[in-house]
């Protein structure tokens, strides 16, 4: 196993609707716990990288300011945009000036307060995350660019609605016990009921995709903090090391994409990378955690990731095969679609989840047996970027 | 300028494209192909990013072609309100080229199929904005 960047501390703030404070206090309760989690102070810090998605907040540049915040103030920090991927863009960012020489200890801390926008407004924006020359006229977003793909992919591969379903099912289960989670309601099969008033999940947004598939606004922040194997070594108890990172690019426009039924490009492409840098394969991951931005985008990343062949992803979701206790746990802690889904900030709470994981810390979400390598898959606008991410326990 | 006519509502005004415009004014949906290589792009771009070629010409896609794949959306951005639900999808019509658009409202959302035949065409919306729409083949 490769040691050469370790995650030293982890930090996330609860995922909330409305957070009452400013992204600067915001930023802070990440941080605070992952300094605190690893046990450091800021003149362990030599540099910071901030992540988020534009145009939620007012603040420009915000880097320098969320740095003096922190305390982070005067070594160097810079601002790493991938949209939703944001933060684990920003890991593999870290990880190369650390990998470089350049610094030993680096904070990555992702935020992202949406509240400030109406839901339209965050629509729009997110819909200008694509090609706003070409596609954004026509009234696009992400729901129904999804819904594109969950289309064409239902059509061929047989997968049903209550497949679909499923996924939030199990994805509830675990938001229901984590209390950093926005939406933390039990879901029924009831909810999803078609023309019953009741039915809160069941409405269309853009279909086939319904209210129940598609993740929740929310604001919130997380922070990685990633060292070098000998400060690693000297300041942590705990490291878990970085085995593997891959990342992908895709065509914005939906008329340059090859297949829709195969699912996003950038989930295979990234995933093949980051196999091969850690040299193990779909096999060997214990447990992970997959951008579940909508239902569907669960069920093609067990395909782009290699837990099922192509078209197959259904079967894990209908054997319950990702559930914690199953063979290959996703998404144990809620994922997006139930602990809400602040754009910039998504990805280091993934990762959190993931290092909680194999440091056995992850409390009633805890997968069993003791998992040794983890994954995190994080996906930028409509599959234009992905990174996955694996780590493993010293 | 002129691309702000382009879609129900324009983010970008000048573009070195903006014939596009004055194409669907005609008419026409049209693509661009590169003078030097033959790479025929759409939608269409100004460069040619395969032999780094500026000098482009514009060809008129082909009308016909097949649903690959559709959504309805029964809620709206900022700025399109007024518009759900409305349909957007894809067509394919074959050698690499595809188009992505609105369904035309006549359709009904029960008729529409993967992998249906289509047809595409230019497109005006009452304010005068130009469009182009997939429709019935």
């Amino acid at each position: 196993m490769k040691k050469d960047v370790a995650v030293i501390g982890v930090g996330q703030s609860s995922f909330v609707r409305g957070y009452e404070g400013s992204i600067r206090e915001l930023a802070f309760e990440a941080f605070r716990e992952a300094m605190q989690d690893a046990g450091i102070t800021q003149k362990d810090v030599d540099a910071s990288v901030f992540c988020s998605a534009p145009e939620y907040d007012k603040q420009r540049s915000p880097a320098g300011v969320l740095a003096e915040y922190l305390g982070l103030i005067p070594q160097p920090t810079f601002y790493v945009e991938s949209v939703c991927s944001s933060s684990s863009t920003g890991v593999k960012v870290g990880y190369s000036m650390i990998k470089s020489g350049l610094h030993d200890v680096v904070v990555v801390l992702g935020f992202q307060k949406m509240s400030e926008i109406t839901s339209a407004e965050s629509q729009e924006r997110m819909g200008r995350g694509a090609d706003i020359q070409w596609e954004a006229p026509f009234g696009t977003m992400m729901p129904a660019y999804y819904a594109l793909y969950a289309q064409a992919y239902m059509a061929k591969h047989g997968l049903t609605h209550d497949d679909l379903m499923g996924v939030r099912l199990k994805s509830s289960t675990y938001g229901v016990i984590n209390e950093r989670a926005v939406y933390r309601k039990a879901v029924k099969p009831g909810d999803f009921k078609q023309g019953d008033p009741e039915a809160k999940l069941a409405g269309p947004v853009a279909w086939p995709l319904r209210v129940g598939d598609c993740c929740a606004n929310a604001d919130g922040s997380s922070c990685i903090i990633l060292a070098d194997a000998k400060k690693a070594k000297s300041l942590s108890k705990k490291p878990v090391w970085i085995l593997g990172i891959g990342a992908a690019s895709e065509a914005v426009n939906m008329a340059a994409r090859p297949d829709f039924t195969k699912g996003l490009s950038v989930g295979y492409g990234a995933a093949a990378e980051a196999y091969r840098m850690a040299g193990i394969t779909s096999k060997d991951i214990k447990v992970a955690e997959v951008h579940d931005c909508f239902t569907i985008a669960e069920i093609m990343a067990y395909e782009g990731l290699g837990f099922a062949p192509a078209g197959e992803g259904k079967q894990l979701i209908r054997e319950k095969a990702t559930y914690k206790d199953g063979k290959m746990p996703v998404n144990v802690d809620g994922g997006l679609l139930s602990k809400g889904h602040p754009i910039g900030a998504t990805g280091g709470s993934q990762i959190r989840t993931i290092v909680l994981q194999l440091r056995g810390e992850a409390g009633p979400m805890q997968v069993p047996g003791g998992p040794d390598i983890g994954l995190v898959h994080n996906i930028g606008g409509v599959g234009l970027y992905g990174n996955v991410t694996i780590f493993g326990r010293g | 300028m002129g691309f702000e006519k382009f879609g129900r509502k324009s983010f970008t005004a000048v573009t070195k494209t903006a014939k596009f415009v004055d194409f669907l004014a005609e008419g026409k949906v049209e693509g661009t192909v590169c003078k030097d290589c033959g790479a025929r792009f759409f939608p269409p771009r100004a460069d040619c990013a395969k032999c780094f070629s500026k000098s482009m010409d514009w060809f008129e896609m082909p009308k016909k072609g097949k649903l690959e794949t559709f959504t309805t959306a029964y809620y709206a951005p900022f700025g399109f309100e007024a518009d759900p639900p409305y349909t957007m999808g894809v067509v394919d019509f074959g050698g690499g080229l595809k188009l992505f658009a609105r369904l035309a409202k006549e359709i009904k959302p029960d008729e529409i199929k993967v992998g249906m035949d289509v047809i595409i065409r230019p497109f005006k919306y009452d304010d005068n904005q130009l469009s182009f729409e997939i429709a019935k083949g």
